[in-house]
């Protein structure tokens, strides 16, 4: 079948290349664009390892087209921390706070709950239960990611009183 | 798992997608949110030679609520049915039962048109918009007609959609206001389809039950509206007894599968219970 033209914003840098449209937008990510943080762990929309934030919004890319993430604006893992290196809040309570054991989820979970904070920038704990409902973790029995996700949304609305 | 080769195609008027489909036939599929069609494609139950993506048809995406109808662009997607407050204000029971479907990242993708129109038994809303007594518009070649969602369910993903036809807008009548509502689904996890569910929107004055209507979910090949067992309810007092006997009733029209959600008579025993609960829990809510 006859390859597509593609032309999307990936952590802020313009991409244009092809892909066959059967191709998903996770193999498109990790094969094509090198971009191997977000993870492929059920491949049936279940685990959450592969979220990404396409338009401002969570999406599972195991269950997307690159077809239909044509034009679109996609942040991964990668595009979290700042430019020279210094982590992202919730990256750094991640690791302050024991947030990951093997680190499998971790990719998905932080960029699941990047967008999540700035939907909701003071959730409580059963909204951000209820807002990693996507995100499976097999590891840490989801405490210590709760509190990393409150502690890191602590962070950033001293940083944002403060600006 | 990598679905097998189609062309993609993504065309931004309604006119063009309806042409789209004619042209290349049963081969071509339509892809709303992708959410229950790629993971078919994925296990090959589902192999179309075409897709055509409906993201750039903006007509499909208004939700309109007037004192008389509502009305849903098939486009329009689960979570911006939850963040409509309009919309909550009037039919709450959309917001409700949104929020049990899936999760967050596939409610961002998934639309309201793709969850009626896939014929899914385990689907939330055929029964939502059954018990509500909605009308789907079905645009195609020939023009648009319309369809009760009472008449649309043949049998386990088989509807009364043609193969050129779009569903466009799904409406219905505004329910009254200070109705009471529920939507109460029984599920092994967050997440998943339900093991039984039921929908209740009731009306009660002087603490009389007027109207109700009761829908059910995945407890049979197709959604189910239990009209005998609505009718139990109209004229009571909602007490203890009569909620009891209309969920019997809904219960005898019931013919679930066994699957990994239980045996035959433990889904048809869940039913029972949610809609027994649906209904205590409409009654209070009702104004
Ligand atoms: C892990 C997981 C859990 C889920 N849990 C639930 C749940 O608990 N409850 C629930 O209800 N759903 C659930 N779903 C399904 C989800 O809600 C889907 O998004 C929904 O069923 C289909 O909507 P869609 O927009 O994604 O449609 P698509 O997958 O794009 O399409 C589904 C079918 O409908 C057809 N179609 C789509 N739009 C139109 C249209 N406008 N006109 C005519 N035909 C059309 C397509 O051709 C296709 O055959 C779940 C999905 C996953 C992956
Ligand atoms: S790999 Fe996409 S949800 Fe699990
Ligand atoms: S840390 Fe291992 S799966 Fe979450």
């Amino acid at each position: 079948m006859s390859d597509i033209k593609i032309n999307m914003t990936i952590n802020g840098q313009a991409v244009e290349t092809t892909a066959d449209p059967r191709t998903l937008l996770i193999h498109f990510l990790r094969e094509d664009q090198n971009l191997t943080g977000p993870h492929i762990g059920c491949d049936t929309s279940h685990c959450g390892a592969c979220t990404v934030d396409m338009n401002g919004k969570s999406v599972k890319s195991c269950t997307v087209f690159v077809g239909q993430a044509n034009g679109a604006d996609i942040v991964t893992i990668e595009g979290i921390a700042e430019a020279d290196g210094t982590l992202h809040a919730l990256q750094e309570a991640f690791r302050q706070n024991h947030g990951l054991q093997c680190g499998f989820c971790t990719p998905g979970m932080i960029t699941r709950a990047y967008r999540l904070l700035q939907e909701n920038p003071n959730p409580t704990e059963e909204e951000i239960r209820y807002g990693i409902s996507g995100n499976l973790c097999r590891c840490t029995g989801y405490q210590n990611i709760v509190k990393s996700i409150q502690i890191a949304a602590e962070e950033l609305s001293h940083k944002e009183a403060a600006e | 798992m990598i679905p097998g080769s189609f062309e993609y195609h993504r065309p931004s008027s309604l006119d063009d997608a309806i042409g789209l489909l004619s042209s290349l036939g049963e081969d071509a599929l339509l892809v709303a949110g992708g959410h229950s069609l790629i993971p078919m494609m994925k296990l090959r139950m589902a192999m179309p030679e075409h897709l055509v993506d409906l993201q750039d048809v903006q007509s499909l995406k208004s939700i309109t609520v007037d004192t008389n109808q509502i009305s849903l662009g098939a486009m329009v997607t689960q979570a911006e049915l939850i963040a409509s407050d309009e919309l909550h204000a009037a039919c709450p029971i959309l917001r409700e039962t949104s929020l049990q479907i899936a999760d967050p990242q596939i409610r961002n993708l998934g639309t309201i048109g793709g969850n009626v129109a896939n014929g899914d038994p385990g689907n939330d809303m055929p029964a939502i918009m059954q018990m509500l007594g909605a009308t789907y518009v079905l645009a195609g070649p020939q023009g648009t007609r319309e369809i009760a969602a009472r008449d649309f369910y043949e049998a386990a993903f088989f509807t009364a959609r043609e193969d050129g036809e779009i569903l466009t807008t799904i409406k219905f009548d505004t329910p009254t206001a200070g109705h009471g509502w529920a939507y109460e689904k029984q599920k092994r996890k967050i997440g998943d389809y339900a093991t039984a569910a039921a929908a209740v929107v009731l009306t009660v004055s002087g603490g009389v039950c007027e109207t109700a209507s009761i829908g059910l979910t995945n407890v049979a090949d197709t959604p189910l509206w239990a009209e005998e067992a609505a009718g139990v309810l109209v004229g009571s007092a909602l007490d203890e007894a009569t909620i009891k006997t209309a969920a019997n009733a809904a219960v005898a029209i019931t013919d679930p599968a066994l699957d990994g959600r239980g045996p035959v008579e433990f889904r048809k025993h869940i039913a029972g219970i949610m809609v027994q609960r649906a209904v205590a829990k409409a009654a209070q809510r009702a104004q």
